[in-house]
């Protein structure tokens, strides 16, 4: 019997990847393996962990299919033989793109603004997946060191797709429930000086509109204000528009893309628009990201940035065919946040029955949920604690404010549009449940 | 219309203002002017043909039969839509199950099912540009260097350095014994860098290589692993061409030597393989980067990274049915092999009907070719300047070998397997007509000087008829466009930069 000594690997890897800077041993994951080890299902596993922490939208894929059933042909290379649209289609690796598929992203853009801003198809570049173009666009606008300024909470991803690899640090814009969460630009100052005092530069700001973990659009005078202050400062502003197209009622969106054309793209230079399909369209798995840029330095310098991550051109030839049919995405624009909406107010409606308020939410796959009165301590700890219970007794796989960077305890994520109806109201019937439980507790520990 | 004036604002980081891209070389000018008068058989057949794209185009026929028999394959037919929303929906880093199964089979099959590939090492990428790069984020810190064997592939630059901060030390490989990689070229390289004060964390080598065309033997592919091994550095091998070997030697991967190897003369956790299907399969548009480590915490790490380019879910579905189909795939290797055999046989025949020394190469998708004796000097400007002869005169766009960095002025990649067999004969055609021209022009100049007799046989070949370019070889051009697009780097574009689109101040 031999002795197993093992071997170190003696040799260094490179910093980044010793680092956590991945932040995957964040508790926003342990939820996920809570999840992962007992999942739930309807027929087979009913008291499996139900997963609320995962922002996908699934409640409109039928659209998609009926689309693809009546227009097969269009979406699939054709059926002949000879037919070489095959080829020329797995050959394609130009980094613009398909110019059919940037029309047609730009145009479904421009449909969800209501067509309040214009979006030009050369100005678009592709990436697999915003968490591409997030990390793209911070390796362009920032140096290792420097920092970009991102409004909290924000969605624990950013740590990740904004530092790892960049070595850019988040400075964080602090926001609270005193104003439901705003961005002041009092607050925009003070990260500035936060920086300032670390010596650290500033290259831009940051912000997810409509926002995540929020659920809600940031307001025209906001983002104005937002604006004003990047211009001040002379740095970039990146408005991750992501759930654009998820915002239950079209015209409270506003998008920077609005204010800059009605005051005619003076300074437009410095702001960059991200979008993916992975939200609005539910198509995760196929990778479509993008970013706009008024900036011509930046298109060119993220264009050929793109060569390490573009969208398959097998997929960009189904997209650029079913987004290019405005019919279809017009209905599917309008059916799938009225959808949301509709998922929308029976979490929000199920969750005040049992005297849980959330943040007025207009648009996104969740709603951000206020659990401070049941914490006993209001602390991270606190938080933690009551988000553990969550887990294992209550088994729901919720986010934790904490992991999002809020400033107060107590809040969590609460996805809805992943899931079933049926499944959703197992969910609140457990938080009922759970909260009932409680509060029968304390009004019992509070009686003697 | 916006951005006209980037002047007053030019806050952009400093990766993305230096040159690392790599398009700013002057390499350019054959893409813009295959972009201004591409060949077409008989639309423009006195056109530029595209000799500069290493593209495989041999065996889509084979491909088209496969998946018009399998609709399945794709989530967009009938027969296949009721796996769409599953995945459309599957964004897990770990990839399609099915997928990385049927990769690692395809992996085993092409090196003749001597090793076995293990799925859960497989991490997915933006095609090789994004696995070199991220391998390079994983084993090295802003400053290190990797040593490289000249010549080598162009974008390595961008790939490897760009955005990681790394260096490359080049490993100097000469025609005297064909580019072989020798025990003394490295170790020099490796003691001049360290004498240097560099921190140098490994040896990147592309294995079929480009531009070279040739396949690593045995021996010496042995001695890069120990070589590795004993100073203790990484081991990357770009084995992106393997499946293009159409000629003995047999492919050797590393996997086999280090299959062979036991774990006490062989540290594993140092070889890192790239792979990649858009060179073996002809699908550069799909974006299918493969990194397989035999590292634990590199496959951990990079797992994590590859959420950077992943590949789409509905692009793996496809790939999973078409790889895992053992008759189509057994089918599909043979054939692609005999025809890149017959093509490249073709071609270097036909070369050598006008002198053009065959150089022995047993794979790619490429050929190496030596048009030293046609230079004025041994020069690289020199090189340079019969590069735009054969661009604007020959009309045909190949890369010249200071592109690919290779010491030896004279040498040429010349793409073959992007085109039909009849552009071939044209393209070849053009070539023998200019190599007997510059003779023809050389020998009367010699003659001049010497005032011997000739014996010049008036040969009349074939090729010679209905050739309408004019030569005039003793041209140059010594304007220099510089143009943005990398036609010799991949993915690229083929938008000229004087396009107001791209114009970067």
């Amino acid at each position: 019997m031999g002795i197993e000594i093992e071997k170190p690997c003696v040799v260094e890897l490179s910093n980044i990847a010793v680092s956590n800077t991945h932040g995957e041993d964040s508790p926003y994951f342990a939820g996920w393996k809570a999840y992962d080890d007992n999942p739930y299902d309807e027929l087979t596993n009913p008291s499996g962990v139900i997963q609320m922490g995962l922002a996908e939208n699934q409640v409109s894929f039928d659209l998609l299919e009926k689309y693809l059933e009546e227009h097969s042909e269009a979406t699939t290379w054709g059926k002949g033989v000879r037919n070489s649209s095959f080829r020329d289609n797995a050959l394609f690796q130009d980094y613009h793109g398909l110019h059919s598929f940037r029309a047609a992203m730009a145009s479904f853009m421009e449909q969800i603004r209501g067509e309040r801003a214009k979006f030009e198809p050369d100005r678009l570049v592709i990436t697999a997946g915003a968490t591409a173009a997030n990390e793209l666009l911070t390796f362009i606008l920032a140096n290792p060191g420097d920092a970009l300024l991102v409004p909290t909470p924000y969605y624990p991803g950013f740590d990740r797709d904004l530092r790892w690899r960049t070595g850019v640090k988040i400075v964080p814009i602090h926001c609270d429930s005193s104003n439901n969460f705003q961005i002041t630009p009092e607050a925009l100052e003070g990260a500035y000086k936060e920086a300032e005092s670390m010596n650290t530069k500033v290259r831009g700001v940051l912000i997810t509109n409509p926002s995540n973990p929020l659920g809600a659009t940031i307001e025209r005078s906001v983002l104005e204000q937002i604006l004003e202050f990047v211009t001040r400062k002379n740095i970039h502003l990146v408005s991750d528009e992501i759930y654009s197209g998820s915002v239950f009622s079209p015209s409270e969106f506003v998008s920077v893309a609005e204010i800059l054309e009605a005051r005619n793209y003076k300074d437009a230079e410095r702001v960059h628009i991200v979008y993916s399909l992975s939200k609005d369209l539910g198509l995760p798995g196929f990778r479509v990201g993008t970013i706009y840029s008024y900036n011509d330095k930046v298109v060119t310098t993220a264009r050929r940035m793109s060569s390490f991550t573009l969208i398959s051109s097998q997929t960009q030839h189904l997209l650029a065919s079913m987004l290019s049919d405005k019919d279809f995405t017009e209905l599917y624009i309008r059916t799938n946040r009225e959808r949301l909406r509709k998922r929308y107010e029976m979490i929000i409606e199920g969750l005040r029955s049992n005297g849980i308020e959330c943040l007025k939410g207009n648009g996104g796959l969740f709603c951000w949920m206020n659990m401070s009165p049941l914490l006993e301590k209001a602390t991270k700890e606190g938080e933690l604690k009551l988000w553990n219970a969550i887990i294992h007794q209550v088994k729901l796989n919720i986010s934790p404010g904490s992991s999002c960077h809020c400033s107060e305890p107590g809040w969590f994520r609460v996805c809805f549009a992943n899931m079933s109806e049926n499944t959703l109201q197992v969910a609140l019937e457990r938080i009922r449940n759970f909260v009932d439980k409680i509060r029968t507790h304390t009004l019992t520990a509070g009686s003697n | 219309m916006v951005g006209l004036s980037s002047k007053s604002y030019e806050l952009l980081s400093k990766i993305a203002t230096n040159d690392k891209h790599g398009e700013n070389s002057p390499y350019f000018d054959g893409w813009k002017a295959y972009d201004r008068d591409p060949f077409h058989p008989t639309k423009n057949p006195q056109g530029v043909i595209q000799m500069g794209l290493a593209e495989n185009q041999l065996c889509f026929d084979l491909i088209e039969e496969w998946l018009k028999k399998n609709p399945k394959a794709s989530i967009c037919t009938p027969e296949g839509l009721h796996q769409f929303r599953d995945i459309a929906n599957f964004q897990d880093y770990h990839g399609l199950p099915q997928f990385t199964s049927a990769v690692a089979k395809f992996m085993s099959k092409v090196r003749g099912g001597r090793v076995k590939f293990d799925p859960n090492r497989i991490l997915m990428s933006g095609g090789a540009t994004g696995a070199n790069e991220l391998i390079m984020f994983c084993l090295a810190d802003p400053g290190d260097a990797f040593l490289v064997p000249t010549p080598y592939y162009a974008a390595y630059p961008r790939d490897l350095c760009w955005r990681t901060g790394l260096r490359l030390i080049p490993v100097h490989c000469d025609s005297s014994n064909n580019f072989k990689i020798t025990r003394e070229a490295l170790e020099s390289s490796y003691k001049k860098a360290k004498d240097d004060n560099i921190n140098v964390k490994g040896l990147i080598i592309t294995n079929p290589s480009n531009p070279l065309g040739t396949s690593l033997d045995r021996d010496t592919l042995k001695s890069l692993v120990n070589f590795t091994n004993d100073n203790n550095i990484h081991l990357v091998c770009d084995e992106i061409y393997s499946a293009t070997v159409f000629d003995s030697p047999r492919f050797v991967s590393v996997a086999e030597i280090i299959e062979e190897m036991d774990d006490s003369s062989c540290k594993k956790e140092l070889i890192h393989i790239v792979y990649s299907l858009s060179k073996d399969m002809g699908f550069p548009g799909f974006r299918v980067g493969i990194v397989y480590s035999y590292n634990d915490i590199v496959v951990n790490c990079g797992r994590k990274m590859s959420s950077f380019g992943l590949v789409s879910s509905q692009t793996q579905h496809m790939l999973a049915a078409m790889l895992s189909d053992d008759e189509f795939v057994d089918n599909f290797l043979k054939e692609s092999s005999r025809r890149l055999a017959k093509r490249h046989e073709y071609f270097s025949k036909g070369l050598e009907e006008v002198n053009i020394k065959r150089f022995p190469s047993n794979a790619g998708l490429f050929y190496w070719m030596n048009l030293s004796s046609l230079l004025k000097e041994q020069s690289f400007e020199a090189e340079m300047a019969l590069w735009r002869v054969i661009i604007n005169e020959v009309k045909l766009n190949v890369s010249p070998g200071s592109s690919f960095n290779c010491l030896e002025p004279g040498w040429f990649r010349v793409c073959f397997a992007n085109m039909d067999d009849e552009t071939v004969e044209v393209a070849l055609n053009r070539i023998r007509a200019f190599v007997i021209g510059k003779e023809k022009t050389t020998k009367k100049n010699n003659n001049n000087r010497a005032k011997k007799n000739n014996n010049v046989v008036e040969v009349k070949k074939r090729w010679q008829q209905n050739l309408r370019l004019s030569f005039s070889s003793s041209r140059l051009l010594d304007h220099h466009e510089t143009v943005m697009s990398p036609h010799i780097l991949s993915p690229h574009s083929p938008i000229p930069a004087s396009s107001p689109l791209v114009q970067a101040t």
